[in-house]
């Protein structure tokens, strides 16, 4: 789709309104714990999920690393890699698997050189996606810290 | 690991952890010798002839022999009882592993029976789609990538701990390495990816085929600068094309691999009789200029079904005869010469 291609060129632009999305969600905090999470839930999912869908193809791993991959989802990859490209990109930087589609990581890669907050976060070790949270709410997620291995580097590579 | 917050290992970092050898591909890297792998693939069926027969040609030629792991995504005997078997020949095995086909249990389960069998070498990779495979309604596994298979075995060596973060005891044994391909978009990228895979825990890499010199000494050069060459063995993946065909076949069709025109040209040039050999001087004139880029701590030759090429290409290489071996014991290896079993060399 040429427009989503349109508005995912413009990694700065989504990686300020990220920034602005965190900020909020951490100012709503205190009234999503009030009301429940699980109940905020049922809310903000479907709102995650249409608005992630619909500009970058969000396969609802419930784990959101897109700042950290170029605004460029990485469970787009026909192999889930969430760390670099495999070794099968063509030529041309199309997929191995898809050949009409371009490697998500050659587009990440693009991106992530003209991000200037979490540009550099594309070199560092991600860890796997924790499966059991599969299709629930990132965002939610990400303030409830059950999906703290997944977002952060282990500390081990860290330190 | 001492890294700096990109995730790039600072070049203080020993290759290796502290102690003796765990294998002898991994004594000679650190012996500062120049290395050579050899690459088997294991049989269609159940016959254990042909991997006989490729592991006595190969013996004497490589430190260390890869044994694929359903290369292609096609199926044949797994890799383990493949490279159990290389080491009943007296040739040390480096187990591939893919994460196309395991998830992190099925992982880490081969991972303890690979070292109990005294399989010491791993190397882990993505693994070709299955889509290209002869099984392509099969689903692709994929819950973990190969950074994190690498991570896995790391922590299950070093650590002694499984992926859950409980302990597991004994630990097994492993030299663990990756892949690279240098030769694939984004090429910027590619320098940094290998900085995570060495973040992670690999200690030697095996690389794409290289038949495009200048683009690796490009590749190398980005390595060197991170500093990657210190704390990492790096062995250059040469191999010997058969004919003009399989130079043309892996020049359109291979994603991932880039032969350039001229090589294909010169096999072309060259009567069918003599191709065989034209693909062995290739290979040779490659493996003499990746020799002389600094950081390449040896090589790894990829005599696709053609293992009778492997000692001739070491042979004219000059880097035959090759440095004692260092056998590291196997259990299996001792039962079976408790039996004396007619597969014992």
């Amino acid at each position: 789709m040429s427009l989503r291609r349109a508005i995912q060129d413009r990694p700065h632009a989504l990686e300020k309104m990220w920034q602005f999305a965190e900020w909020a969600l951490h100012r709503l905090n205190p009234l999503f714990a009030r009301v429940g999470y699980e109940r905020s839930a049922r809310i903000i999912l479907p709102a995650e999920d249409l608005g992630k869908k619909l500009v970058f193809n969000c396969q609802l791993c419930g784990q959101c690393i897109l700042h950290y991959t170029g605004m460029t989802c990485p469970m787009t990859c026909p192999k889930n890699l969430r760390n670099g490209p495999c070794g099968g990109v063509r030529l041309n930087g199309h997929c191995e698997v898809k050949p009409e589609m371009r490697c998500v990581w050659v587009d990440a890669y693009e991106r992530s050189r003209n991000m200037s907050i979490w540009g550099q976060e594309i070199l560092t070790e991600q860890p796997p996606v924790n499966w059991q949270l599969k299709d629930s709410s990132s965002w939610i997620n990400m303030l409830t810290g059950v999906d703290r291995r997944t977002r952060e580097v282990e500390p081990e590579a860290k330190t | 690991m001492n890294t700096d917050n990109r995730g790039i290992p600072s070049v203080q970092d020993p290759p290796n952890s502290p102690g003796q050898h765990v294998s002898n591909l991994a004594a000679i890297l650190k012996s500062g010798r120049f290395a050579v792998a050899a690459e088997l693939s294991p049989p269609k069926g159940v016959n254990l002839d042909s991997i006989a027969r490729d592991a006595a040609t190969v013996r004497d030629y490589a430190d260390a022999v890869n044994v694929t792991d359903n290369q292609a995504a096609s199926v044949r005997m797994a890799s383990i009882p493949v490279a159990a078997l290389l080491l009943t020949h007296g040739v040390e095995p480096v187990m591939q592993m893919t994460c196309r086909d395991r998830n992190r249990l099925a992982m880490q389960a081969d991972l303890l029976g690979a070292s109990a069998l005294g399989i010491r070498n791993l190397l882990c990779l993505s693994g070709d789609h299955g889509i290209w495979g002869d099984h392509p309604e099969a689903k692709n596994v994929y819950d973990v990538d190969s950074i994190h298979l690498v991570r896995m075995a790391r922590n299950l060596t070093e650590h002694g701990v499984m992926d859950n973060g409980r302990p597991i005891s004994p630990a097994p044994q492993l030299f663990i390495g990756a892949a690279a391909n240098p030769f694939a978009p984004p090429f910027d990228y590619r320098p940094a990816r290998l900085g995570k895979k060495v973040a992670a825990g690999a200690r030697f890499v095996q690389t794409q085929l290289i038949y495009n010199v200048e683009r690796f000494k490009t590749y190398m050069a980005r390595v060197r600068d991170l500093g990657l060459h210190e704390v990492v063995y790096i062995l250059a993946g040469v191999g010997p094309v058969k004919s003009v065909g399989a130079a043309r076949f892996m020049a359109e069709k291979v994603a991932g691999m880039e032969v350039p025109a001229e090589i294909v040209d010169r096999m072309a040039k060259t009567p069918k009789a003599a191709q065989p050999e034209e693909g062995i001087r290739i290979c040779v004139e490659i493996i003499e200029q990746v020799r002389e880029i600094p950081g390449v701590a040896g090589i790894h030759i990829m005599a696709v079904h053609w293992a009778e090429a492997v000692p001739e290409i070491v042979t004219r290489a000059r880097l035959y005869p090759r440095p004692p071996r260092i056998l590291t014991s196997s259990p299996l290896f001792e039962a079976l010469e408790e039996i004396n079993h007619p597969l014992t060399p």
